[in-house]
């Protein structure tokens, strides 16, 4: 009878979830007997329950699909279909490990100095890890938004997390009543499609509405309620309030993983919301989406250029990125798709490289966040300012980084699918959005240093800028890998 | 019986009273009662639509959504707790350090 | 007599749930505010009744007026709230609710416009919600396992958060 439940599949397919919360109670556990100095072994068996959930999704990419015994476009269902793990659900869940990792490196010496180094912080970041990936295998309304919620809520714990620090505390606050809101919109969009399909599963959802009559006004509120608990989610406009107020009070570290990891978790989400139950009703969200892409990449490049706070700053150009990816959901073809999933890996290092210059940035009574804290940044540490301007680069999409990449893919779609004007409005937009990046650059290289402060760079740090430069670099000048990666990705939900 | 209209268009009106709370009032804690206001309207909904198609899937989901109801509303008031110890209101102008 | 009740209960229970909701949302102080809640979520666990979730409404009263709804009163009576109760209480934003009573209203149009038939959905699948708790607890560790144990995580994450961000003294 326990056949009837729960089969070794089931347990299989979720190896690399079922590691990160052992591991994340591992680590509540030992907290409990570690010395104050001797708190950064909480990070060290944090990552090694990131290795080794990495181990358990095989050699990159589809190791998990070989040791199922699937062929590249083959999806595995698992929990009585409530998950499907294909390509896409691997590649989302090695871009959340790599977020975790990264971000756990970048957070030893911050937590240190702030003072609250604890345990805690680990286990939700890898439980956060966890609910990301349920996000990007889901297969059933009920799942999807348990893994959603799973995820967001240990991001309010997280934003919070320096509890003496009063922008800590207002951030987490707006980000949860503004969060629990969308929530509670997004809900009542699936109570509607759940209304009109008898079902939970996306797939009989799918096959439910494309049998509706067209401008059906039950359908057209479905989706106007689900387009806004998705959008924002990503922080596009008009529900883009939360991230900047998020992202400056957010401790940096937070910040590095939430810009990333949710971030794409969230994509995953819209993407197998628009691509499987919605995919019939193409026409009504359509105009919906160009409409908020147009806004979303107006509001994020113009308000970024005001910034004096480069978290700020990082956070609208946050929301001009997701202006981007929304155009490659709006071609809609193979390419569009490749282009976001490549621009979202890609975006994870450099990122998560950009803020770990930020975190580097933070001594004892500076916080490091403002462009005034980079001035001459060249002259005390020129490493860090040099690696901060590849960074900056690679986000406003200069080639030969990598950024570069993930733009084109979208922008090319946009054009094979005639949407010129919307390509020639985004490559605008890149050319506003270098000059506020270039706002950061000017000040580390030719203002004068205002004081000694010198950034340190511990060995947590040094790695993760290592990694995330040596991927920023390797994609940005032999891509072709990772390209194809993601075509097989974007083929097997295309299918 | 009452047909299944009814109780969606009154789910309807407790959802828009919801939001309707949420974006005119200035107390944290009554910023929070509405968003429960909302995600009752949405349970309301699927036990509706559970009865309707006689099926569990709508009062199964309506278990998860009170799980999370109740895990975000142990977080937020924490949270609330946290913002009123570094200062002491909970009037929403005046918390405005973070500028729009 | 027979068939009116059904309907006579529905319609005191909504009556309830939609003033109670008002009042909710409009009172001044929060003690009063969370009281009408309460009334307001005991109206929706009538509905649950009246709709055969037995199991439903029992947790809703259970978890969230027995918890949820006394976690507010306890928040409430932590913080000072006084000065709270003398400010202003509704933001000028006229434009806004043109547009969310614009929408109720062309709702609510549509459906009386069209009459109760206007909205339709998928046909009834037939089977069966009684016993009610015994077949919710298969569903649960059934079809549902893996939210369900998502629940749990998320139930863990948020004990760890309301501790780390509450407590008073974290040593």
């Amino acid at each position: 009878m326990l056949n009837e439940y729960f089969s070794s599949v089931d347990l299989l397919v979720l190896k690399p979830a079922i590691l990160l919360t052992l591991f994340a109670i591992g680590v509540l556990l030992t907290d409990l007997m570690l010395e104050p100095e001797q708190k950064y072994l909480n990070a060290v068996m944090a990552l090694a329950g990131v290795g080794f959930a990495a181990y358990s999704l095989g050699p990159w990419p589809l190791g998990l699909q070989h040791q199922m015994g699937m062929a590249g476009a083959d999806a595995l269902e698992a929990f009585r279909g409530a998950v499907i793990v294909d390509s896409f659900g691997i590649y989302f869940m090695w871009l959340f490990l790599i977020a975790a990792a990264l971000s756990i490196l970048i957070s030893i010496r911050y937590l240190e100095i702030e003072g609250e180094h604890r345990g805690e912080y680990y286990a939700i970041m890898l439980l956060a890890t966890v609910g990301m990936m349920i996000l990007a295998i889901g297969m059933d309304l009920i799942t999807l938004f348990m893994g959603l919620e799973l995820m967001v809520i240990s991001i309010y714990i997280l934003t919070g997390y320096l509890r003496r620090d009063r922008r800590s505390n207002e951030a987490a606050l707006k980000y949860l009543l503004l969060g629990a809101f969308s929530s509670g919109i997004l809900l009542y969009g699936m109570s509607l499609l759940y209304g009109l399909s008898g079902s939970t599963d996306l797939r009989i959802i799918a096959s439910s509405i494309s049998q509706r009559p067209a401008g059906d006004p039950l359908v057209l509120i479905a989706v106007i309620t689900i387009c806004g608990g998705l959008f924002f989610k990503i922080g596009a406009v008009p529900f883009h309030q939360w991230l900047p107020d998020a992202y400056e009070g957010a401790p940096h570290c937070v910040t590095a993983f939430m810009s990333v990891g949710p971030k794409a978790a969230a994509f995953a989400l819209l993407i197998r919301m628009f691509l499987v139950p919605l995919a019939s009703v193409r026409d009504v969200w359509l105009p919906l989406v160009i409409g908020v892409a147009i806004a979303t990449m107006t509001i994020g490049n113009l308000a970024a250029i005001t910034q004096s706070n480069v978290k700020r700053m990082l956070g609208y150009s946050a929301i001009s990125h997701a202006g981007y990816m929304l155009l490659g959901i709006v071609s809609g073809n193979e390419n569009g798709l490749k282009g976001i999933m490549i621009y979202l890996m890609v975006y994870a290092f450099m990122n998560l490289g950009a803020m770990a210059v930020i975190v580097a940035m933070r001594r004892k009574d500076i916080i490091g966040d403002e462009i005034d804290d980079f001035a001459g940044l060249v002259y005390k540490s020129p490493t860090a300012a040099v690696l901060m301007l590849i960074f900056l680069l690679s986000l406003a999409g200069i080639p030969p980084t990598a950024g570069f990449i993930g733009k084109y893919f979208i922008f090319l779609s946009l054009i094979e699918t005639g949407h010129y004007g919307l390509a020639v409005v985004a490559v605008l937009y890149v050319a506003v959005s270098l000059y506020y990046y270039f706002q950061i650059v000017t000040s580390m290289f030719t203002r004068e240093a205002t004081d000694n402060v010198v950034p340190a760079l511990s060995p947590g740090i040094r790695l993760a800028l290592g990694v995330s430069l040596a991927m920023t670099l390797f994609i940005g000048l032999y891509p072709n890998p990772i390209i194809e990666v993601a075509g097989n990705t974007v083929a097997s939900i295309l299918r | 019986m009452v047909p299944l209209s009814y109780y969606l268009v009154l789910s309807a009106i407790l959802f828009s009273l919801g939001v309707a709370g949420f974006i005119f009032k200035r107390n944290l804690v009554t910023l929070f009662m509405s968003v429960e206001l909302m995600l009752n309207a949405v349970n309301l909904s699927f036990v509706a639509l559970s009865y309707y198609f006689r099926q569990l899937d709508g009062q199964i989901f309506v278990f998860f959504v009170m799980v999370v109801a109740a895990a975000e509303a142990a977080v937020g008031l924490a949270i609330i707790i946290s913002v009123f110890r570094n200062r002491q209101t909970l009037n929403v102008d005046e918390i405005s350090r973070l500028k729009l | 007599m027979q068939s009116v009740l059904p309907s006579l209960f529905f319609y005191a229970l909504a009556t309830m749930i939609l003033v109670s909701a008002v009042v909710t949302i409009t009172r001044r102080n929060a003690v009063h505010s969370v009281i009408w809640l309460i009334s307001t979520l005991l109206g929706i666990a009538g509905l649950f009744l009246h709709q055969h979730a037995e199991f439903l409404a029992a947790v809703q009263v259970i978890v969230y007026i027995g918890g949820i709804t006394v976690l507010f009163l306890f928040v409430i009576m932590l913080v000072n709230l006084d000065e709270a109760a003398k400010k202003k209480q509704f933001a000028g934003q006229w434009k806004i609710v043109v547009i969310c009573a614009g929408a109720l209203l062309a709702e609510l149009g549509f459906f009386i416009f069209k009459g109760a038939e206007g909205f339709y959905f998928a046909e009834p699948a037939g089977g069966s919600l009684q016993p009610n708790t015994q077949l919710i607890a298969l569903a649960l560790y059934r079809d549902y396992l893996l939210p369900f144990e998502l629940a749990s995580l998320l139930l863990l994450v948020a004990m760890i958060g309301a501790v780390v961000l509450a407590k008073k003294d974290l040593k």
